[in-house]
């Protein structure tokens, strides 16, 4: 309970920081968006996830919070750069096998006594390389955003489709690369179809100094609450960079390059050299998120990089609200719970199985958004200026240099 | 859009007859061209070593790289006149001739009790196509009307996004007409026999793709070639709003286009099952993916294009699944995504088209 009580505080505070940062919100919002901090900030010791029967366990809000990392490393390419990327995915298998090769046993398959540990929670006894988790992630961010600039630096110049079909190119290259290398030319690449794992745990690391620190949290494979916490932060983080990069001068000009590519140009901004900050900052999101998922499912499995990866990840921008980072958050979350949990609960509530049409309520889900709400669920301020312009324009108002 | 440029004969979006090539000057090779044509070189020795190793083995799986090209010919055409007509790289497509392969299967099974091979099989099996294609046809017009119409004008991701819900409603349909499993075998009336051409054994099932699938093509080619909806259609790709004013109805046209596009589908369909005796509910999104690779081939928007890409990235397919000194069948999707790639970013317009960079 006194855990409880703390976390509130924290998020009040935030929420006040918030409300001094933009004065123009409305009590409404405020209110609304400081209810939703609370709740997701005390959401696993709800009961709305006490076990694994109910609406919304907890292994169900971390893998949402990973595909919310992924919608919003994304919204950075689609919502701000505007480039359409079909292949998301790629940098999510980076980021996972970064995560299977520097934290489990994996390496025995390259040197059968090979052993490095570094600040890691595994045995040392244990071959292979061990690295911390933190240490990991630093590392998965930087392959991804290197894996960002290559795919991007042929292919950025290519008009919106063409680019989104060599994306999806890449990723499915990925995919069969990764799957055919456990024998590359001889060498144990990827282990194949069999997966890496175990991946080590993540530890509490220096944490344990605090006195007592140790005997309340265990932060072990099976433990979802710190991996919960750990997984929040991370996409606050990320939601901060990207509020922070868009007020920018790279956020503007991927703006300026998403509203008119040779206008943009035109008043000097860098055309290739923003798309690419777009694609390895996107791509970090995805590298990270990788690692973690590795870490939180405990094997590195290539049937878990389908090409549908990078499709959900997109319809969660898309249905989200482009654009948005609040948005593309929770349509990330309200996707992988109807994924995970939603269906297979209402079902079972119901009597009837929602399961066998799943992959059909997904498609007609995107269908009837598009057709009816294409700006999404939280639209982009952006979106509703727009709109707002359009509809003066319609009804026969001047159209001076007011609209935009 | 490339408006005032004439094309190649056969691209959907030229109107009237091209003058022949002799207004081109001559030019001398760019950088890329010369690129490409070391790339192609290497990959010709690649081909030729296959040959000299292997000379039976290639030869039985060209001719299987023929036949399965003709399929991805005709699902090819259906993209590139949907590209070409309304710049929609139509997701969708491949589900629809996945829906082809599994309605067929059904007609010529529970409807029409057909699981062997005699001649009454092969009449209903002509039946079966022509039921098929209508069905397919209404329900690629059916989808146009209800899902891509009203997106006409809005953003180009909307539609996009439309599409692959509409491949996954249709993938849905799938599991409920022919079951989740993985592979659902479907009986073939087509005949089991061979051919035998000296030392290579040719399998009779393959000619017969053929024999069907080439009328359909040249049926396709009279039909926008020479009637007056194919000489509409041309229009409405290389200008809607000019189409519109010269009184064409461009939604009918629109709508023919789905229609023809799904007609073709089915047929891939159907043929694709009988080659395979399996159908799969989620077999169409990958062929579709290929289908589209060969589409960028030719250049997306020509037709003539559509169907040599098909049957190229059929051979380069079976070349890679089966002949003797490739890469095999685990790596035959890094292949075609390799060259879709390739071409996309090198040769965007495809093997016919110009490689110039779009002008404002």
């Amino acid at each position: 309970m006194i855990k409880l009580i703390v976390t509130m505080v924290v998020i009040l505070a935030a929420v006040g920081y918030f409300l001094h940062a933009r004065r123009g919100l409305s009590p409404t919002r405020a209110a609304v968006g400081g209810a939703c901090a609370a709740i997701v900030a005390v959401a696993p010791h709800l009961w709305i996830a006490k076990d694994t029967e109910s609406i919304f366990p907890l292994s169900t809000m971390v893998i949402c919070g990973v595909y919310a990392l992924f919608a919003l490393g994304l919204n950075i390419v689609v919502g701000y750069a505007g480039l359409l990327d079909l292949g998301y995915v790629a940098f999510f298998i980076f980021g996972a096998y970064v995560g299977g090769w520097y934290m489990s046993i994996y390496a025995v398959n390259l040197n059968e006594s090979f052993k490095f540990h570094f600040l890691s929670t595994a045995n040392p006894n244990m071959p292979g390389v061990h690295l911390s988790f933190w240490l990991v992630l630093i590392i998965a961010a930087v392959v991804a955003a290197i894996a960002g600039v290559v795919i991007g630096a042929p292919t950025l110049r290519l008009k919106s489709d063409y680019l989104a079909l060599v994306t999806l190119g890449f990723g499915e290259i990925l995919f069969e690369v990764f799957r055919n290398g456990g024998d590359i030319f001889g060498l144990n690449l990827t282990n194949g179809t069999k997966g890496i794992g175990p991946v080590d745990s993540i530890g509490t690391g220096p944490l344990d100094f605090i006195p007592g620190f140790k005997d309340k949290v265990t932060a072990g494979p099976l433990d979802l609450q710190p991996k919960y916490y750990i997984i929040l932060s991370m996409c606050l983080v990320f939601i901060w960079v990207s509020l922070k990069l868009r007020e920018g001068r790279l956020g503007r000009a991927w703006m300026a390059i998403r509203e008119d590519e040779l206008a943009a140009s035109l008043m000097g901004v860098p055309l290739m050299k923003s798309k690419l900050w777009s694609y390895a900052i996107g791509a970090v999101a995805g590298g990270i998120g990788g690692a973690f998922y590795a870490q939180f499912v405990g094997t590195v499995n290539i049937d878990n990089f389908q090409f549908i990866v990078s499709i959900i990840v997109l319809c969660s921008v898309i249905l989200g609200g482009m654009g948005n980072v609040w948005g593309v958050s929770l349509g990330a979350v309200v996707i992988m719970w109807l994924n995970y949990t939603g269906l297979q609960w209402t079902s079972d509530k119901i009597n009837f199985n929602l399961k066998e049409y799943e992959i059909g309520i997904f498609g007609l889900l995107l269908v009837l958004m598009m057709l009816f709400r294409p700006d999404g669920m939280l639209p982009a301020a952006r979106a509703k200026q727009v709109k707002q312009a359009e509809a003066l324009t319609l009804e026969g108002a001047p159209v001076g240099g007011a609209t935009a | 859009m490339k408006l005032g440029k004439f094309h190649e004969q056969g691209d959907i979006r030229t109107v009237t007859t091209t003058t022949p090539a002799a207004t081109k000057p001559r030019r001398e090779l760019s950088r890329t061209d010369a690129i490409g044509l070391a790339v192609l070189a290497a990959f010709a020795v690649w081909v030729l070593f296959s040959f000299i190793s292997n000379p039976t083995l290639f030869a039985k799986v060209l001719v299987i790289g023929i036949s399965n090209g003709s399929l991805y010919a005709l699902v090819a055409l259906g993209y590139t006149m949907v590209y070409g007509i309304i710049e929609l790289i139509n997701f969708a497509h491949g589900d629809v001739f996945m829906l082809g392969s599994v309605i067929a299967a059904l007609i010529l099974e529970k409807l029409f009790n057909q699981t062997e091979s005699n001649p009454t099989a092969w009449l209903l099996l002509l039946v079966t196509l022509v039921i098929t294609m209508v069905i397919c046809a209404v329900l690629n017009m059916t989808i146009e009307r209800l899902a891509y119409r009203r997106l006409r004008n809005a953003p180009k991701l909307a539609p996009l996004i439309t599409a692959v819900g509409v491949s996954y409603i249709l993938q849905n349909v799938g599991i409920k007409l022919n079951g989740t499993g993985s592979q659902v075998s479907r009986s073939s009336v087509l005949p089991k026999s061979k051919i035998g051409l000296g030392p290579i054994d040719i399998e009779v099932k393959y000619l017969l793709v053929l024999a069907i699938t080439i009328p359909l093509l040249i049926l396709m080619t009279w039909l926008v070639q020479k009637t007056k909806v194919g000489k509409a259609m041309r229009a409405t790709a290389q200008d809607r709003d000019a189409s519109r004013l010269m009184g064409i109805n461009v939604d009918r046209i629109i709508s023919y286009t789905f229609a023809i596009g799904g007609a073709l589908a089915a047929a891939a369909g159907l043929m694709a099952f009988q080659i395979n005796e399996s159908t799969r509910y989620d077999a169409g999104f990958r062929f579709g993916l290929v289908a589209f690779t060969a589409a960028v081939i030719g250049g997306v928007g020509n037709l003539f294009g559509a169907v040599l890409g098909g049957y190229l990235i059929g051979i380069i397919y079976a070349l890679t699944e089966g002949a003797e000194g490739f890469l095999g069948a685990a790596w035959v999707q890094t292949m075609v995504f390799i060259i879709l790639i390739l071409f996309v970013t090198f040769r965007p317009g495809g093997i016919f088209g110009s490689n110039e960079t779009e002008k404002v």
